[in-house]
Formats: C-alpha cells, structure tokens, sequence
C-alpha cells in the first residue's frame, strides 16, 4: 500500500501506523508544516507544553506508566536544544522516546540559518540513535525504523531530525511490512547453557539474593510477574534499585528494598554478604555499588542484561546472561522447575535469620514530632491514605526523592516514575502530566521539593490546559535538601548557596495557574490536607511544611562500602559527627 | 587530594594495558565515524590510529581501522559499546583473532643537498621506498609497512632533512581463509 503525501503528512501518518494516541511538543518555525497536518486530523492528539524539556519528561512520565513508546514533536534550535536535558535523562534511564526535531531546511544547513543548531551533532551522545533526513525518499523508513530501535533491546530515545523543506515535500508514503532493522538485531533469547548453569549457581547458594533493576519493568509487566514466580519458587531474599521499583512488590515477605547509597540496612548488608548474587536487569551503578573494591566481596554473580555493554563494565558476572528480562526469566523458572533441585534449607532459614536480624533495626525509623512535620512522616501519611487507589508517582531529584523511595510502597511496576540515571530536577511534575494523560482516571502524585519543582513549574499551566488533574506534593524544608546534607557532612555546615530563598507562596501559585493551593504545616492536620488533596478533582499544588534540618539515611557514604552505612543518629549509630566518617577521598567523590 | 581525576569510585584492579587492532564493518551513513570516534571520546578510550574507507559500494557499507590501548576490561568494552551502536554491522577484535596483517602508507618529504641529498636515497633504497616525485633539493617518498617499519624510516630520515610526514594509519586483516564477518 503506498500513497502520495507530503513529508509532514507522513510524519503523522507514520505516528498513527505505530499505534500513538498522544504527543507532546512546541511549535515552531521549522515544525509549522507538521502543526498544519496536525490540524487537519483528529486521531493524534497534541499536548502542548510550556518548555521543550516538559515536552520529553512528560513522554518519559507517559512511556514509563504505559510501556509504549512516548513521542516528542519540537523546533529546530532552541526547540532541540532545550530538548537535550530530557533526552540524556531518557537515555540514562532507557526510556523509549521518539523525538521528531524541526530543521532548517536542506539547502540553509550549515549556513548558521535563523534558528539552526547541529541537532544530530548535539543529541549523538544522549539518544540512542539520531537520523537526519536528507530525502522524502528515506522519510517512512526512517519513522518506522525509529520507533523499532527506540523500543527493541536496551530503550532510549531516538531523534528524527526533519528539515522544513522535506516536510513540504511530496513522496510516496509505505508503510514497511517487515520490522527487521538492517544492523540493529538485539538478542532476546539468553544462552540456554547459561541459564542452566545460572539455576544450578541458585540452587547451591547458601545466602542467595536477588538484585532487580529497571529492565524488569521495562521487559513488560510479564517479567514482573515472572520475577516473582522465580522468587517465589526459590524463597530467596529480593532487593531492587530505584529505577527497579514495582517490579516486586514492596509488601512481599521476601523484599528487602530498595538497594544502594539511601536503601535499606538489610538491602544492603544482604548484597554485601551474599554468596549468589542474581542481577535481573540492573546494571551495576556507582550509586548501588558504592567503593567497587569492596563491593559484595563473597559472591558469585549473575548478570542477566539486554544489552552486552552492561555486562562486566562496573563489575565483573560469573555468569553473564545477554537477553530480555522477561525471556530469562521465563527459561530460568521453566529449569527451576523441571530440575526441582534441592536446597540447602539449613544454610538458607540461618540466611533469613541473619537477614530478620539486620531487618530488626528498623533502619527507616526516625523521630517523629508533634511540633513539626517530619518529611519521612509526610511520605507515609501519603502512602496510607492513597495505597487503596490506582496511584502513580513521579518524583523531582533530591532528598525528598529518597525518601519518596523509601516510604511510598509499589505493589506493581510502571507506577514509580523517577529520574534515576541523570538525576534531573524538574522532571517529576512533567512527567506526572504523561502519566495523568496515560491514566486519566488515576491518582498521580509528584512528590516534589520546592526547590525542584521551580525547575519546571510552568507545566502546572499544561496540567491546567488539558484538565490533568495531578497532584504536586512539596516537601517543602526551603533548602535544597540533598545539597544541604552533603555540605553538612562533607563541607563543615558550610550551607554554601543550598537555601531556598525568596520562595513563592505556592497556595497563591496554585490559584494563579487556576489550580488549587494546599499548605499544612501541622502534623495534626496532615491527614485531612491530605484527603483534601486527594479529593480535588483538580490540578493541586500541596505545600508541606517539614523539618528543615531532616537528613536522609540510611546512607552510603562516598567511598565507603555497603557493610559501612550510615544510619539514623535516632538509632545511635551515627551520631554528630558524621562528617568526620567520611575520609579525604571520599570527598572527591560524587 | 591526589586523585582530583576520580569522580567516581576508584579503580580497584591495575591490569596490563595492550594494543589491539579492530576492524568495524559499519554502514557508510551520514555522521558514523562521528558516532565511533565520539563514542571513544566520550567514553575516555584511546584511539592510536583510525583508516575508514567504504569497502563496498553498492551496499553502503565501510570498513573502519582502529588500533587502540586498554585493559582486556575496557577492550571488552570498547567492542561491546561499539557493536550496541545501531549502524555497526560487526566488530572483530583482529589481535584475539591472531598475528593479524598490518600495514600502513606513509609519505614523507626530505629536503636537502650533498650528503644529506645521497644518504636519504640510500635510506630510502634500504628500506625499499619508492620515490614519488623529485627536485634538485627535494624528494617525496612512500613507504608502506608495519607501523615499526614506518615510524623506523621516519625516525632516520629526520637526520637528512626531513621537513613534512603524512600517514595513513594502520589497515588490518585477519591470516588464513577465514573472514572476519562469520
């Protein structure tokens, strides 16, 4: 089937082909022909957004909750530059996007044009892939073989740059019958004597764990569920990192939580003292391993990941599985239980006793206050009152973030949408906007801070716009929390440029933007603030007033290793000076 | 206060560094050296001598040159960051694969007179040089060779006036029947 059109009418018709229902852009002058398509048809609906980079967050917040691909349509120049903050956080984080950019067109590149930038040149290192379409002739192909390499293997972001001239072009539209890329064939499939070995490594293990990672969620609800078979058949100890969320659910018996520099004591006692460690698509960063050398120093691992660059980059797999989460796991519960092997229930029951010892702890207890709301309380306050609900979270970056990690419990993947790799403040209201446009009829929180959120504030008129009625919950300590903890710890209190000054009063900002203002300050009135927020059909914008001076722990200091954590001085472990923990090197440290 | 340069954890394992020659089958596209060349940059791997030239023309397709230093670790993942880039059809490690042939081109320009003149033919002779162009002060000469030969010659001719080098850097291939693409 081939028709005549022009470039701009085949962009759209190629989005519909894939299956899009929303995307997220800007116009612009390089993009105006694509907007004139769009406004002659009625199947693709368009979210206009206030800043570019609202534009990827809110396709990320969007493709993380739906597991499609999100879809981003912005100009050329600052349009494409503003674009490259959420690009790089996708790619960070593999989410599947597919960014088509405005360009100036062909015969004016390299002319220095009005609003001309190197969008291929810039972007090369923050997607995945990145296609400057020099002719209508290559312009299908390139638009369905951008969706294929945005969502096959390892996700990330795929730019498509489009000059005006093309777009205006007419050409014969195909839709291409075969999806098979010409270089681009990921494997799926794990080595079978691989898996084999990997489940006979599991059954011998005397202090078995479990690392699950953000490639669970994004090989598909399917591997979640599997995920827990396995786990289930095994009995073994679950952790998870950030991005990994969901995937097990938080109230399981087996699930340790969350792994790494603010995970939980038995999380990360259990990486450091096991003696099978099973990686299920994560990847070994730097915030989870802590000091390398010192990093699970008794384990034989095994890595399971779909893309080979993971393997053995940070640390070295005994077992290394190159494959999708889902397929591995699939093969591995099929071995498990063909072979029924036998346990070693001793060595496994000592294990969870050790594991149920270090769990006594309670390394996420903190002090509460009559006085003033702790940040940690706030959390769980949120939790209690929505977890009945379909609720979805999105996160800015900071310590509210980690505690947003630590106290709200996920049942289910694709409900936690956090900037994990990039670390990207601004991100979370954004991306909250995707998601509330993906699940019209759920609940979606931004757990924000109020230095955060200033990052990407305009969308609150986006969320207005489309009758999105998220819910901005601001841990409100009027510092930038994180910032302020290291410089307590490593730079003698020294609060260089770390406090929030000259704030918005955020209830009138709410009511500016149309939406509505909520501020508690009162740990006697949190909870009906709370259910207040919940109940407004509405765009919300909720200020909570926490302890300025709260820290974040657990925590792993920079260059220390997961067996020398950092608790609560609540629970006398750490106590005033804690600075002095953490030695020169570590300083150097990010 | 030493270790400025480490942001991250340090390294925790000093291995051996070796030279290894790989050769990159990729699609002739628009901007693929800049996504293997960039990718070494940014990612902090050396890159000693790169040739890329396309190899088949009806199918588009180059075949790119890269000698470059690492750790078996940072080799191995050199070659994986390379093979996960969506135009890159295969990547052989020709140093794994064996006493792999290399060879490279150089030109080199010697200006002189009297015995300078006279030593640099002899050299050039010694060396089986061919000469390319000739003045009565100057003589343009290639050598193609292993990189030792190469840099040999460039290193003697710099005693008899040499004034001006270009090289092509290194093109490789595997010994015996076999192909490197499987």
């Amino acid at each position: 089937m081939s028709e005549t059109m022009t470039g701009a009418e085949m962009v759209i018709r190629a989005l519909q082909d894939q299956g899009v229902e929303h995307i997220f852009g800007y116009p612009g002058g390089a993009v105006l022909p694509i907007y004139d398509a769009i406004f002659h048809q009625d199947k693709i609906n368009h979210v206009l957004v206030r800043h570019e980079q609202g534009a990827v967050h809110a396709a990320e917040g969007y493709a993380r909750s739906s597991g499609k691909v999100g879809v981003v349509l912005v100009t050329s120049g600052p349009g494409a530059t503003n674009a490259v903050t959420g690009l790089a956080d996708a790619m960070m984080d593999s989410i599947p996007l597919v960014c088509i950019t405005g360009q100036v067109p062909t015969h004016l590149i390299g002319s220095d044009a009005f609003q001309e930038c190197d969008t291929v040149g810039i972007t090369r290192h923050c997607t995945k892939h990145n296609y400057l379409v020099k002719s209508i002739e290559d312009l299908p192909r390139i638009l369905h073989e951008a969706f294929y390499v945005a969502s096959n293997g390892r996700p990330g972001p795929v730019v498509v740059d489009l000059p005006k001239d093309i777009q205006f072009k007419q050409g014969t539209y195909i839709r291409p019958t075969s999806n098979q890329h010409k270089t681009y064939r990921p494997t799926v499939k794990g080595d079978m004597d691989k898996i084999r070995a990997a489940v006979e490594l599991m059954a011998n293990a005397k202090r078995p764990v479990f690392y699950t990672g953000g490639g669970v969620v994004n090989s598909g609800p399917h591997a979640a569920a599997l995920l827990r078979e396995l786990a289930h058949l095994t009995g073994f100890p679950v952790t998870s990192t950030l991005m990994g969320l969901g995937a097990f659910p938080a109230s399981d018996k087996q699930f340790l939580g969350m792994v790494g520099m603010h995970g939980t004591y038995e999380s990360n006692l259990a990486m450091h003292e096991c003696d099978v460690m099973i990686n299920i698509g994560a990847r070994f960063d730097d915030r989870i391993t802590g000091r390398l050398d010192a990093f699970s120093p008794y384990s034989k691992r095994i890595h399971v990941d779909i893309d080979p660059s993971s393997i053995n980059k940070n640390v070295r797999a005994d077992i290394p599985i190159i494959g999708d989460c889902a397929h591995v796991l699939e093969d591995m519960v099929r071995i498990w239980r063909q072979t029924a092997p036998q346990l070693d229930k001793p060595a496994i029951s000592a294990w969870w006793e050790k594991i149920e010892g270090w769990r006594k702890r309670n390394c996420l207890g903190y002090r509460n206050s009559n006085e003033t709301i702790k940040p940690q309380h706030a959390i769980q306050r949120l939790y209690e009152l929505t977890k009945d609900r379909e609720v979805y979270v999105t996160t800015e970056v900071g310590q509210h973030q980690m505690w947003a990690a630590q106290y709200f419990k996920f049942e289910e993947p694709n409900r936690w949408m956090t900037s994990g790799g990039h670390g990207t403040m601004g991100y979370g209201l954004p991306a909250a906007v995707g998601a509330q446009l993906a699940h019209p009829n759920a609940l979606v929180i931004d757990i924000a801070g109020e230095a955060s959120i200033q990052m990407m504030l305009q969308e609150m008129s986006t969320a207005l716009q489309y009758n999105l009625p998220v819910k901005v919950f601001i841990l409100n300590n009027e510092y930038m929390g994180m910032v302020r903890q290291w410089q307590e710890l490593l730079h003698g209190g020294r609060y260089s440029h770390s406090y929030s000054d000259s704030l918005p009063d955020f209830v009138k900002l709410a009511e500016a933007y149309g939406g509505v203002g909520i501020r508690c300050d009162n740990p006697a009135d949190l909870d009906e603030a709370i259910l207040k927020m919940i109940n407004t059909d509405r765009p919300v914008i909720f200020d909570c007033i926490v302890d300025k001076t709260e820290n974040c722990f657990p925590m792993i200091p920079s260059g220390k290793a997961h067996n020398e954590m950092l608790l609560n001085d609540y629970l006398g472990e750490a106590g005033t000076d804690i600075g002095s923990v953490i030695d020169e090197k570590g300083k150097m440290l990010v | 206060m030493s270790q400025m340069s480490t942001h991250y954890p340090d390294p925790t394992r000093v291995e051996p560094v070796n030279r290894h020659t790989l050769a990159i089958v990729v699609d002739n596209e628009p901007g693929v050296l800049a996504r293997i060349s960039g990718m070494f940059s940014g990612r902090g791997y050396n890159i000693e001598s790169l040739t890329v030239t396309e190899t088949e023309h009806e199918a588009h397709v180059s075949r790119i040159t890269i000698v470059t230093t690492g750790t078996d670790t940072i080799i191995e993942q050199i070659k994986s960051q390379l093979d996960r880039l969506v135009p890159v059809h295969y990547v052989a490690d020709l140093t794994l694969l064996g006493d792999a042939v290399e060879r490279e081109l150089c030109l080199v320009k010697v200006v002189g007179k009297g015995d300078h003149r006279v030593e640099a033919m002899r050299l050039a002779a010694a060396f089986g040089a061919r000469t390319l162009d000739a003045t009565l002060t100057s003589f343009v000469y290639e050598l193609t060779g292993t990189t030792e030969e190469v840099e040999r010659f460039i290193k003697l001719m710099t005693a008899v006036g040499l004034v001006e080098v270009s090289r092509t850097g290194v093109a490789a291939m595997a010994r015996g029947a076999e192909g490197i693409i499987p």
